[in-house]
């Protein structure tokens, strides 16, 4: 498929564009397959916008189709319009920025907007940005190096007594949502797991994804068991359990349904493992929201965010009712559970919800927060989220296909990664010197899984991006992240590493908005980012007394 | 001494206010000033002091079999729950308690029995410390329109006006007593900022006794006055800061509020700001949000929206920010007034001034402000605060609401403040405690009378001697956000919940690392850094001198200290419970009754996360009951009690 084909209208002059912390400007307007791009015609300024059209999330025109009718935003001094008619986009990004964009000729404003409709939101992943984009400066990912689970089987040299990297999932075959390696207790063999796969949804047997090396102990997670209504048994599963607290008394399941969901979820065939069977694993239940829930709290929060009515009852009753902050709670005390019974309690643990591909990596990803310093630098930061969610299986291209704004019906769509990262920005509010990486990466991969140059975020799973060649034809975000120049700004000036847990509280009164996100296109977020900036400049100029 | 009926009582337990089920036992001592609690357990001596004059409440429960509960609710937001063993025990207590919180007499409040190891001489300078006509002269005051009167030097025309106030130059005595007259309690238009850029001024005032049709030829002059003094500009803004319909009621009493028809070239603004009473009620319903022992965030934020507090805070912040625009955008002259003219006036216009003025983003500048704007100009502080035992009806956290403004506004701008937090809490603790002279009695006159400057001590010269303590690390004076008039948004969801000061004693809320501490230490450093290179640079032929500084500094290192404070407060677990963990621990919540927030000490600090991280060991107690961790946590030494004798 060409792109030329959805592109009637390619470029407009004399194109006003609105958008925040910016006064208005006027320049040409140029639509191309992946992007649009503005360029800024005032003398002397050579500013340029330009967006990926994959950001966009929705927009909105409306055509004005009077004789000499001249928009109203429209300066003196420039020339009146040609046409009779003109038109005004506006586009509301992923990035929750809004822009608008007033086009002379209704007709070109229609193209325009038309184009920016289909282009936006083509679902060929081959056709998509990440296989275009060359940038000069970083070699493409061709050598296959280690996944990141093997590095982590690598470096952690502990694990080795006791598990084994194993290659039962080398072609997909047992878990399509697996990668081709992972780590299970040394004494199960690759037969055991196939059974084990063939009884736990989708294929997710339970693997290890962190060790704890204070004491021992791990955290595993898998899907649900398929018990279903007459409580099936797979003696390979409770085997494999067993073989994972070995020697210890017990183990903790925690599940992130509540009791009352897992009793219906066995009517659809899944189910949980009970305590006749597995009698030596405690399962807890915490039932966190995920799915459609979780999307229609974000579109509800960021409507909130934009209401301008300047009431206060409504927007608290409106922050309210988006439940946004609450699932941070939920999570966060979620990790929390999790990292005390493997921490403080001093037992492994093993977390499921349903599939295992989206609450059960938030939560294990935030408890190895906590519990690990390794995973709080910037390189331990994007291996974590390499191994937890890219290798892991999360379904990045269906929960982000479209964001807040959308008038999209919803399918897939959730911000699971979204709230993993509003997480993240809590601990860090409460624990400023405790992480290596700053707001600003936050805010970067908060942009990136939604739309990007590179192919990190592409496709649901490793099989998928590998039949795509993804790897070998695109770029690596988070190398592109820990490049010289592009490392600083990511890094936190005041980090101070420590061995401890860091225990976040999460207490309502512990929890805030993430405004830096939620509320970016503000002056007020421009303001804390000058503070940032400030901080930045402090240390460096101590730093640079102190080694003189 | 003699309210205290029981100097002593054993055996008593101290509760954890989010998890009561954790305790400290220890005994209780009641002195004339203070109860002190000094917990038995644990090798070392932990103290917690409350100062009676901070005491809100104290209510007696009924007895259970474990004891006699007693609350005691404090006006810095402190809570602590006793279980006294015997109730005829917990009866004296309470009554005792009850008794020397309220004193029925100003020479019982504690300044004039606080006597810090000052001398008579040093305590005299104190007071000279502050010096209100040193600030008008700063804005280039008395000149040509504006004259300092001496019409209320006895108190005559207004005795709850200060002495000393700035009028138009043009405003003859005869206006001026005419116009009190026509004004609630006397409060005639007196100057409280001038701007001398562009000679806009905000005069303020008490309501005008207009009725339904009254009028005031001298106080029509006044106003006259005052736009005249302004002038390049023709009118003037009139501002009533409260509701309309307040307003019209009012005028069925025979007063009100201006007739535009009346007065010439005025536009009249009302601006909706809820009285006293309103105030109370919201302020106590949002502190029984923040008294909830586990309120999930639906709770919170459902209570918080309820009380109306925040709606009430973006008010008073509008309304000071129309009037700060009328002044620096406008170059209008602005009359400002309520009721009697003493709390939703003094709020707006110190909040405008503050918008206004970079100097009262600086620590003395604040001062001055508050020397000015409240205490001067006769804000009922006894009253509204609750020094004496009295109405409770007065009571209401007006000057509460200001100082929240202020920590809204450093929340928006972080760089523009040279105070911090830790500043406004202080001064907020100390209005309420009555261990300096500044806040007592409701005027000026009424200070004079009870001779404070000449018996007590005064915060002023406190806070500026400690001033260290108070100071924002970000403080940029040359920054562009810093510039001239501050333009906060006032969008709803610019307004947050002031943790730092309602959750003050819930320690487990805060953040675990405070950034302000580390940015202090690395400027402290920076600084001291720049000094020796500034001398090395003279003595660079002494090589061996060279290497002994460097050694010293790297031992004080913000690294090393920064690492300590770490320890100390990471490590503590925090409430996830759920149902399976529903007896697990807790953060700790040490109740720490101290007045004024102490960084900690690095060496306690190490102290205490040795306890932790031998418990890290031994969690399996933890999960079958309550934690040690816990109990180690609230033994941790790092509580603020020594703070009042360090006072």
């Amino acid at each position: 498929m060409e792109f030329s084909e959805h592109i009637k209208t390619a470029n407009v002059e004399d194109v006003e564009l609105r958008q925040p912390l910016h006064p208005p400007s006027r320049g040409t307007l140029c639509i191309t397959g992946h992007h649009l791009l503005f360029s800024d015609r005032e003398e002397g300024s050579s500013r340029q916008v330009l967006l990926l059209l994959r950001n966009i999330d929705a927009i909105e025109k409306s055509v004005e189709n009077l004789l000499g009718y001249t928009s109203f935003f429209s300066h003196a001094g420039h020339s009146e319009r040609t046409s009779g008619s003109s038109g005004t986009i506006t586009i509301k990004c992923k990035d929750l920025r809004v822009l608008q964009l007033d086009i002379p000729g209704m007709e070109q404003c229609l193209n325009i907007a038309h184009s920016i409709e289909t282009l936006s939101c083509l679902d060929n992943v081959s056709e998509m940005y990440p296989f275009f984009y060359r940038p000069t400066d970083l070699n493409p990912q061709s050598h296959r190096g280690l996944s990141a689970m093997e590095t982590y089987y690598g470096q952690t040299k502990e694990l080795h007594e006791r598990w084994r990297l194993s290659s039962v999932n080398r072609a997909y075959s047992v878990c399509p949502s697996y990668p081709p390696a992972v780590i299970v207790p040394n004494s199960t063999d690759d037969d055991v797991l196939k059974r084990v796969a063939k009884f736990r949804q989708g294929g997710r047997f339970p693997v290890l994804c962190y060790y704890h090396r204070k004491n021992g102990m791990v955290i595993m997670r898998s899907s649900q068991p398929l018990t279903g209504a007459n409580r099936k048994r797979c003696k390979e599963d409770e085997l494999l359990l067993q073989a994972v607290i070995d020697g210890s008394d017990k183990g903790y399941i925690i599940d992130t349904r509540s009791s009352q969901q897992v009793q219906q979820a066995r009517i659809t065939g899944g189910g949980f493992e009970s305590k006749s069977f597995y009698d030596r694993w405690k399962r807890l239940h915490r039932q966190m929201e995920k799915g459609k829930a979780l999307q229609e709290s974000l579109i509800k929060l960021v409507e909130a965010c934009s209401d301008e009515s300047h009431n206060m009852d409504r927007w608290l009753s409106k922050l309210e009712n988006s439940k946004w902050l609450s699932h941070v709670q939920t999570a966060l005390s979620t990790a929390g559970l999790l990292a005390e019974c493997v921490e403080r309690d001093g037992h492994s643990a093993l977390v499921h919800g349903s599939e295992g591909t989206d609450c059960s990596l938030l939560i294990s990803t935030l408890a190895q927060l906590i519990m690990d310093p390794c995973c709080r630098t910037l390189e331990g930061f994007l291996g974590l989220l390499e191994r937890e969610w890219v290798e892991a299986g999360h379904p990045f291209q269906q929960r982000c296909a479209h964001s807040a704004y959308s008038h999209a019906r919803l399918q897939q769509e959730s911000p699971v990664f979204l709230l993993l990262l509003d997480c993240v920005w809590q601990l860090w509010r409460q624990f400023p010197l405790a992480l290596g990486f700053s707001e600003a990466l936050l805010l970067r991969l908060a942009t990136e899984v939604y739309a990007s140059d590179y192919g990190t975020f592409l496709c649901n799973s490793d099989q998928e991006r590998s039949a795509l060649g993804v790897k070998e034809n695109t770029y690596c975000l988070f190398r592109a992240l820990l490049r010289p120049t592009e490392r600083d700004i990511y890094l936190n000036p005041l980090y101070e590493p420590t061995e401890l847990a860091i225990w976040p509280s999460v207490h309502p009164q512990s929890l805030q908005l993430w405004k830096g996100f939620f509320l970016r296109w503000t002056q007020q977020t421009r303001h804390l980012e000058e503070v940032q900036e400030e901080i930045r400049n402090m240390v460096i100029e101590w730093g640079k007394l102190a080694l003189s | 001494m003699e309210h205290i009926r029981l100097p002593k009582v054993e055996n008593v337990r101290l509760l954890d206010r989010v998890s009561p089920r954790r305790s400290r036992v220890g005994t209780l001592y009641l002195t004339a000033t203070h109860s002190i609690f000094v917990e038995n357990e644990g090798g070392e001596r932990n103290e917690t002091w409350v100062l009676h004059s901070l005491v809100c409440s104290v209510e007696k429960q009924a007895a259970t079999a474990s004891g006699c509960p007693l609350h005691i609710r404090c006006k810095n937001f402190q809570l602590l729950n006793f279980n006294i063993p015997r109730e005829s025990e917990c009866q004296d207590v309470h009554l005792s308690l009850q008794r020397l919180s309220q004193p029925e007499r100003y020479e019982e409040l504690y300044c004039f029995s606080y006597k810090p190891n000052i001398d008579e001489e040093e305590r005299r300078q104190e007071w000279a410390f502050m010096d209100l006509r040193a600030d008008y002269s700063r804005v280039g005051l008395p000149n040509s329109l504006w004259k300092l009167s001496s019409v209320n030097q006895q108190y005559k025309v207004s005795d709850t006006y200060p002495a000393d106030l700035f009028v138009p130059e043009s405003a003859t005595p005869p206006v001026i007593v005419g116009s009190s007259k026509f004004r609630s309690r006397g409060r005639f238009p007196a100057l409280s900022y001038y701007s001398k850029e562009n000679h806009a001024a905000i005069c303020r005032s008490s309501q005008p006794l207009s009725g339904f049709s009254a009028r005031c030829l001298e106080d029509e002059q006044m106003l006259e006055a005052i736009l005249r003094s302004n002038p390049r500009s023709d009118f003037m803004y009139v501002v009533d800061t409260r509701p309309k319909l307040n307003a019209i009621a009012n005028r069925a009493a025979g007063k009100g509020y201006e007739n535009e028809d009346n007065y010439s070239n005025i536009k009249f603004q009302f601006m909706g700001i809820e009285n006293i009473h309103v105030m109370r009620n919201s302020h106590q319903k949002m502190l029984e949000v923040c008294e909830l022992r586990s309120p999930s965030m639906s709770d919170f934020l459902e209570g918080l929206e309820n009380s109306g507090w925040l709606k009430h805070i973006k008010a008073v912040l509008d309304a000071g920010i129309f009037i700060a625009k009328a002044i620096a955008e406008e170059g209008v002259s602005v009359l400002v007034h309520c009721s009697d003219g003493w709390d939703r006036t003094a709020q707006v216009c110190s909040v405008a001034s503050v918008l206004l003025d970079p100097y009262y983003r600086t620590l003395r500048g604040l001062m001055v402000l508050i020397e000015k704007d409240w205490i001067s100009f006769g804000h009922k502080f006894s009253h509204r605060c609750n020094h004496l035992v009295g109405d409770p009806k007065e009571v209401s956290p007006i000057i509460d609401q200001f100082l929240e403004c202020l920590w809204q506004l450093m929340e928006q701008f972080p760089c523009a403040f040279e105070y911090n937090e830790r500043f406004l809490i202080t001064i907020h603790s100390h209005i309420y405690s009555c261990q300096f002279g500044n806040f007592i009695g409701n005027s000026q006159r009424e200070r004079i009378e009870k001779g404070v400057c000449e018996k007590t001590h005064s915060l002023w010269s406190y806070l500026w001697t400690n001033r260290a303590d108070y100071t924002n690390p970000l403080y940029r004076p040359d920054h562009s956000q810093t510039q001239g008039l501050l333009r906060p948004s006032t969008a709803p969801y610019c307004f947050k919940f002031w943790r730092g000061l309602y959750n003050r004693f819930d320690r487990g809320m805060h953040p675990r690392q405070s950034v302000e501490d580390y940015l202090r230490a690395i400027q402290e450093e920076t600084q001291q850094l720049e000094e020796q290179l500034t001398s090395h640079k003279q003595k660079i032929t002494q090589l061996e001198q060279e290497q002994g500084w460097n050694a010293t500094t790297f031992d004080k290192s913000p690294t090393v200290w920064a690492l300590g404070n770490d320890l100390a407060l990471a490590n503590t677990p925090q409430d996830y419970t759920g149902g399976f963990f529903a007896s697990s621990p807790h953060s700790p919540k040490a109740p720490a009754g101290g007045l004024i927030l102490l960084p900690l000490d690095s060496k306690q600090a190490a102290d205490s996360s040795f306890s932790t991280s031998s418990d890290q060991e031994s969690g399996i107690a933890d999960l079958s009951c309550r934690s040690p961790l816990s109990e180690d946590s609230t033994r941790d030494p790092d509580s603020d009690e020594a703070a009042y004798s360090a006072a």
